[in-house]
């Protein structure tokens, strides 16, 4: 194709853009909804993971050294103990230590005529996978020197069942309003080509092959897709920002951890975008398909 | 050069025979009149003629293009050796008179250069020299109709298919278009006009092909509208 026939082309695409105003708004009405919802969820989905996860970490497991052993040989369990299947983080905890933070935690005068004997040493543990929990638990047992486990298997199985419901009704969401969105596109930009199906038959006629005929369909649902997945990324920047500020606020504790806008920013516009300029070309192609066909 | 060897003609979803057992022929640089009634298979020929539809039978030969066997994507081809003239003018609204006709150069990839020098041609050839910057809608019909022709004559097609070019026309205006399409037609393009307005056919001494029922029932060099019942 010829240079000049190229951008005439992109001209005929970006002035039916303005030559139909009305269905082009309508077209970026309908992707910048379903962005902005598919945004918004995606976001309450990061969040919710991310305090999953926050959670999850703190959720410690923690081996109790025999009470027999003395400091020197209860550290040296350290490698039989890091070395079991589906250890994260292993921390030794000596016996003072473990006093020091239970004094800091609770009332320090509760601790006044107890010695830190009573305490045993102890390894502070974070787990890969909760899920593995019960056999991590069952092989950490079976290391000699280690008296008892403690683990909170009832909030594991608790936090892997809220983490699996919150990923898969998230990805049911996020997929279905994507087939939403490129359904309603498709028809917002079927109901533009009927009103322009003389044009494309007075092109037909005329002898334009189909690649002329599609090119200013595709170039007018780009520019559309990609107008509609940066206004929808606009709205749910803002949106987050006040939401975040709003809760922030109201969570005076701070024990809500949010993601911070930053991090998920540049991913964000770009799958927006990627997706407004995919549903806007593949809306464009598929509507205009029909009229190829003689 | 048209040549129509015993073609049959149904359409698919109906089931319907279009056109049964057709032959005729038109030469290069012929004027001819296709008529007959409503539903005898006027149109159907002219859908086969720009590859609109395909033939169920028999064989059709148009400008070199064996329509039988053509693909779909050397329709454009054959469509640049024709240019359609349809009765409701189907000119772009939001175009101007220049841009309607340029429209048809920009589609075959013409230079700017080149069509800034034929398009202005074609509408004084046509009778629109001045009408450039016009909209369709500030036309009259004879007007529109004009700018058809011109859109159509624009490519230099090798044949001219008028689809009842004086349907939407009173009757000066539709004679005038006439003579128009004869002016074109002794300038060495072939002319075909589809229509069912006896006195203009028998107005003018050219080849009358008249079918009905989807068979060819005459044709006659005599200028002589050859189907009585209409």
């Amino acid at each position: 194709m010829r240079m000049s026939r190229f951008f005439f082309l992109l001209g005929q695409g970006v002035k039916n853009i303005f030559t139909h105003g009305f269905m082009s708004f309508a077209s970026v009405a309908v992707i910048t909804a379903c962005l902005f919802i598919m945004g918004c969820f995606s976001l309450i989905t990061l969040n919710i993971d991310n305090m999953i996860a926050e959670m999850q970490s703190q959720n410690r497991v923690i081996a109790y050294v025999d009470e027999d052993l003395s400091e020197e040989q209860a550290r040296a369990l350290e490698s039989k103990v890091s070395k079991v299947k589906n250890i994260e983080t292993c921390e030794f905890v000596t016996r003072e230590e473990a006093m020091t933070s239970f004094e800091s935690d609770y009332d320090a005068d509760l601790f006044e005529n107890i010695d830190s004997s009573v305490f045993r040493h102890r390894y502070v543990l974070s787990l890969t996978d909760l899920s593995l929990m019960q056999e991590t638990k069952t092989d950490l047992e079976n290391i000699d020197g280690i008296a008892d486990v403690r683990a909170h298997l009832d909030y594991a199985e608790k936090f892997v069942t809220l983490r699996n419901i919150v990923s898969i009704v998230s990805v049911i969401l996020v997929v279905t309003l994507f087939v939403v969105s490129l359904f309603i596109m498709t028809n917002t930009i079927k109901l533009a080509t009927f009103t322009r199906r003389e044009e494309i038959a007075i092109m037909r006629m005329v002898g334009a092959t189909n690649g002329f005929i599609r090119l200013p369909f595709v170039v007018e649902g780009l520019i559309l897709g990609a107008l509609g997945g940066a206004i929808a990324y606009g709205l749910v920047a803002l949106v987050y920002h006040l939401a975040t500020q709003k809760l922030l606020a109201a969570m005076a504790f701070g024990f809500v951890v949010l993601v911070p806008f930053s991090t998920v920013a540049l991913p964000l516009l770009g799958v927006f975008l990627g997706v407004g300029i995919l549903v806007g070309v593949l809306g464009g192609v598929s509507a205009i398909r029909n009229y190829l066909k003689v | 050069m048209v040549e129509f060897k015993d073609v049959r003609m149904v359409y698919k979803n109906t089931n319907a025979v279009a056109l049964d057992g057709v032959s005729f022929s038109i030469s290069d640089g012929e004027f001819v009149f296709l008529v007959g009634p409503s539903g005898s298979g006027k149109t159907t020929v002219i859908k086969l003629l720009t590859g609109e539809e395909r033939i169920t039978d028999g064989e059709l030969n148009v400008n070199g293009f064996d329509l039988k066997k053509i693909r779909l994507r050397r329709l454009p081809r054959l469509r640049r050796t024709l240019g359609v003239i349809f009765q409701d003018f189907r000119l772009i609204d939001k175009m101007t008179v220049f841009e309607n006709v340029a429209f048809a150069m920009r589609v075959v990839g013409a230079k700017k250069r080149e069509i800034n020098k034929r398009v202005p041609q074609v509408l004084e050839l046509v009778g629109l020299a001045g009408y450039e910057k016009r909209r369709p809608e500030e036309l009259s019909g004879g007007e529109q109709q004009r700018v058809a022709i011109a859109r159509a004559l624009v490519n230099n097609p090798r044949m001219i298919i008028a689809d009842e070019p004086t349907g939407n026309l009173d009757p000066v205006r539709s004679l005038d278009l006439m003579l128009l399409l004869e002016k074109i037609n002794e300038l060495g393009t072939t002319v075909l006009v589809v229509t069912h307005e006896k006195e203009l056919v028998n107005a003018f001494s050219k080849r009358v092909i008249a079918i009905d029922s989807g068979k060819v029932i005459s044709d006659g060099m005599d200028g002589y509208y050859g189907y009585e019942n209409e």
